[in-house]
């Protein structure tokens, strides 16, 4: 079955031969791609990769700890605003970069901590999630007072932060990141990321984290705390979902409170629910053809209609493909398939 | 019975509401036993394991393991003391391989070699191998049973619980379970719930009968079956006061 | 003393408020275990019905009653071809809801445009201390209290309420006592919705209809059913109580945004102390 091939099955086992040849060919074609293409072609695939990251990060969470995150975009949007008040402060990039990323972190610690370890139950937590996002943008929202600052910096409401600069590099600080720059970076972080949480489900963590998933009292039956493995997991995924927000800030030069937005909340989880949650490059895919449907059908006039979109998308979804659309449609050519043959046996 | 029991339980209580699924339970335990638990259904026997293990709060009375007070602890805190428990409906990892469940098991306070060394003694001895690969989920049941049980013996537990180990298995089956819980019974204390007599004629030495909540009688297996009172209780008139 | 006038009036309000955009909800989630990421959106409905109906030349308060009812209708519709096939599937009702919640907002947005429509409500002001307060405001008051009474009068003198809490606590036992639980199901469904789009045509005057307006008060209407805990009227009303009254004073001092982030912060705390929610240990009562 197609799903075999793709499933969690193979989760615990170390990835063979054929796996990293894979990877590393994707990644030398990756860095091979923008002498192929124009700027604005790789502006576009540079986001796609960092929103790629953004869905990682709640896919992991959901289909390998078994938590279903509406809010990982409070973290995104924490990570690109942390980042961007820090470095217009302190005009360094390197140490905002992984400053917002470690605070981002921190209040996934915190929240988490509260969360996990008082035992609510999952449902709870989910909405929970989903409540932070959306109190995360009303109050960034409304800071459009020239009182809200940070150090130097306007948080600026409505409009969030134009001027987050671009990343400098680290060992010579003189040279800013342009847009291949951005590319590059983007490219192998989302292709880091995906290699560390691969190897990450094959560690007796990852392991843990799949059980609990799978059956969580057999997992403390065993004599695993689940809460700390969980809470572990949560703060791992907050921290992808910040990187991906100061790149995301980095890239356009902009952080916004669309970054918390129900908006963005609600396209992660399409592109999650397009990729299948059951495999870590199938939310990649999801975004990648998601994002890319979304450029070809235009901006303006499209844009208004995709809220209707999206959501009628996810009923159907939900109510008619259980496993993710990809699996979905393999599944019928699968079902197809057999059906040939059938008739014709 | 010598020196102090391994599990104890003073006035053991769970109330749901109005019920008293378990009435007031004292039972005791001594290291080495292999005790069976039976009795009707919804005489309290899967309410009283799910106490032992922290599945359940107790409404009242005390669990005391080994020397430990367990009345109030987590269910993973009793899992690392070395209670180990079979539940009434398989709980293992259906998505994952029976290799993974037993690995899983296996791994909690151990390294990574000995881990390996220990899955790979329990498939052969409950004679997995063969199945290693398939994810659990698609087993028959009674082979999944069997994976649930060797997830526990991986543990090596001081104490393990079986909640009606031979259900939905074959004879052959069946006997080579009463097999496994006799071996096993060498180097580990056992409690048994089972409703098979056959299958506790195989194995058992003391059987408690559960009833109503609270324990009606403890005797050895042959006098429990010529037990007048606990023949009434199976066939639902009133055991006398 | 004046400083006290306030205060009480600044709970109260905000006590109506809470009660009134999480009724509805704490009725599905509460009493149907159904979690519908929609709600908001019921609301936003009962609001644009409101505008539509006072535009027609209705009065208001016969718009707030009529946007009641039409919700009402719509959740009934929602029932039947969405939310009956996910009972007992908990994440895909989740998912679901929340597609429907984003189809709303985008097609109330594509219909009306993103910007905010109100109605006014001329009934004037009046004075506590040194401050004027709306008499609006007392009628929202009046309204949540009146709804809340209301519904728990429903749900505990009458037959109906009786079936629906029998279906609640075990359907298959209401079918073999001849129950039809699809239809109360369904009308359970549509009552809670209905209650939310009164609260949201009752909120017009005072925010005005957008198609953000759900958006706005989900996340307490959540917090609030969540941190009420299993009993859905008793929690609900108990966690409003809490909420308002932090509410109140904080954002007297501060500003609502403070406050806003000051519930979360609070009811983050309760749940970590009663993760069941505050009437998590409470066997009997609604």
């Amino acid at each position: 079955m197609l799903h075999d091939g793709l499933s969690l099955g193979a989760a615990g086992e170390r990835p063979g031969r054929l796996w990293w040849m894979g990877v590393a060919a994707a990644f030398v074609a990756l860095m091979v791609l923008p002498s192929f293409l124009n700027i604005f072609q790789q502006i576009n695939l540079s986001v796609v990769f960092i929103l790629a990251l953004l869905a990682l990060s709640m896919s992991f969470l959901w289909g390998y700890a078994g938590i279903l995150s509406f809010g990982q975009t409070a973290f995104f949007g924490l990570g690109g605003y942390a980042f961007a008040v820090l470095a217009l402060n302190f005009g360094e990039t390197t140490f905002s970069l992984l400053a917002a990323i470690l605070l981002a972190m921190l209040f996934a610690a915190l929240f988490g901590y509260f969360m996990i370890y008082g035992r609510i139950s999952d449902i709870y937590l989910s909405v929970m999630t989903l409540v932070i996002t959306l109190i995360f943008e009303k109050a960034i929202k409304s800071t459009s007072g020239e009182w809200y600052v940070i150090g130097k910096v306007r948080l600026n409401g409505q409009n969030g932060i134009p001027t987050v600069p671009s990343l400098r590099v680290p060992w010579h600080p003189v040279k800013e990141l342009g847009v291949d720059g951005v590319f590059y970076l983007s490219a192998g972080l989302l292709v880091l990321v995906y290699v560390g949480l691969r190897l990450l489900l094959t560690t007796p963590f990852g392991r843990v984290l799949v059980g609990i998933r799978e059956n969580t009292r057999r997992i403390e039956l065993l004599g695993y705390d689940s809460r700390r493995y969980k809470l572990a997991a949560f703060i791992i995924c907050g921290g992808i979902a910040a990187l991906a927000g100061v790149l995301y800030g980095v890239w356009g030069n902009f952080v916004g409170p669309d970054m918390f937005g129900l908006k963005r909340a609600a396209e992660v989880i399409v592109w999650v629910i397009v990729g299948g949650k059951s495999t870590l490059a199938g939310p990649i895919a999801g975004t990648a053809i998601v994002q890319i449907l979304k450029t070809r059908l235009g901006s303006e006039s499209v844009g208004e209609w995709l809220p209707l979109i999206l959501g009628v998308v996810l009923m159907l979804v939900v109510l008619v493909f259980r496993d993710g659309l990809l699996a979905g449609f393999g599944g019928a050519i699968v079902w197809i398939y057999r059906h040939i043959r059938g008739s014709a046996a | 019975m010598t020196g102090a029991p391994m599990l104890q339980t003073l006035g053991l209580e769970k109330r749901f509401g109005g019920v008293h699924a378990i009435a007031g339970v004292d039972f005791a335990l001594a290291d080495g036993e292999l005790r069976c638990l039976i009795g009707p259904n919804g005489a309290g026997k899967s309410t009283f394991f799910k106490m032992l293990t922290g599945q359940m709060q107790p409404s009242a009375g005390r669990i005391v393991f080994a020397g430990t007070d367990i009345t109030r602890a987590p269910a993973h805190e009793i899992g690392r003391l070395g209670i180990g428990i079979k539940n009434q409906v398989p709980d293992v990892f259906d998505g994952l391989a029976v290799r993974e469940n037993l690995w899983l098991a296996a791994r909690r306070g151990n390294a990574i070699a000995a881990t390996r060394q220990i899955v790979g003694e329990l498939m052969a001895r409950l004679q997995l191998a063969d199945i290693a690969h398939r994810p659990v989920g698609e087993l028959a049941h009674g082979q999944r049973q069997w994976v649930e049980i060797g997830m526990v013996l991986a543990r090596q537990p001081k104490l393990v619980l079986l909640d009606e180990p031979s259900a939905g298995m074959s004879a052959e089956e069946t006997n080579r379970t009463a097999a496994l819980i006799r071996e096993v019974n060498k180097t580990t204390t056992i409690i048994v719930v089972e409703h098979d007599m056959q299958f506790i004629r195989q194995i058992a030495t003391k059987v408690t009968v559960f009833h109503q909540g609270q324990i009606l009688v403890e005797d050895a297996f042959d006098r429990i079956m010529t037990n007048p009172t606990v023949r009434d209780v199976y066939l639902g008139r009133q055991a006398s006061a | 003393m004046q400083d006290l006038a306030s205060y009480l009036y600044l709970i109260s309000y905000s006590f109506a408020i809470f009660v009134l955009i999480s009724l509805g909800l704490a009725v599905i989630f509460g009493m149907m275990r159904v979690i519908n990421l929609a709600q908001g959106e019921f609301l936003m409905l009962g609001a644009y019905v409101c505008v539509e109906a006072t535009k027609a030349g209705l009065p208001l308060w016969l718009a707030i009653g009529i946007a009641g009812l039409a919700v009402g209708a719509f959740g009934i519709v929602v029932e039947r071809l969405i939310i009956r096939f996910l009972y007992g599937r908990i994440i895909d009702t989740l998912l679901a809801t929340w597609g429907l919640s984003l189809s709303l907002i985008g097609g109330v947005t594509i219909l009306y445009g993103p910007q905010s429509v109100s109605v006014g409500a001329d009934l004037g002001n009046f004075q506590l201390s040194e401050v004027y307060f709306p008499r609006y405001g007392l009628i929202v008051i009046a309204m949540a209290l009146l709804l809340l009474a209301g519904t728990y009068g429903l749900w505990r003198f009458t037959r109906f309420g009786l079936v629906v809490r029998g279906t609640m606590q075990n359907a298959p036992m209401a079918n073999a006592m001849g129950i039809n639980t699809g239809l109360v199901y369904m009308l359970t469904f549509g009552f809670g919705s209905a209650l939310t789009g009164l609260a949201g045509a009752l909120l017009v005057p005072i925010v005005g209809a957008s198609p953000q307006l759900g958006l706005s008060y989900i996340a307490k209407a959540f917090i609030t059913v969540i941190a009420g805990g299993p009993l859905p009227l008793l929690g609900t009303t108990a966690a409003s109580a809490i909420f308002s009254t932090i509410d109140g004073i904080v954002s007297y001092r501060a500003s609502t945004v403070v406050s806003e982030v000051a519930v979360l912060l609070i009811a983050i705390v309760l749940l970590r102390l009663l993760p069941l929610g505050i009437t998590g240990r409470l066997r009997r009562g609604l």
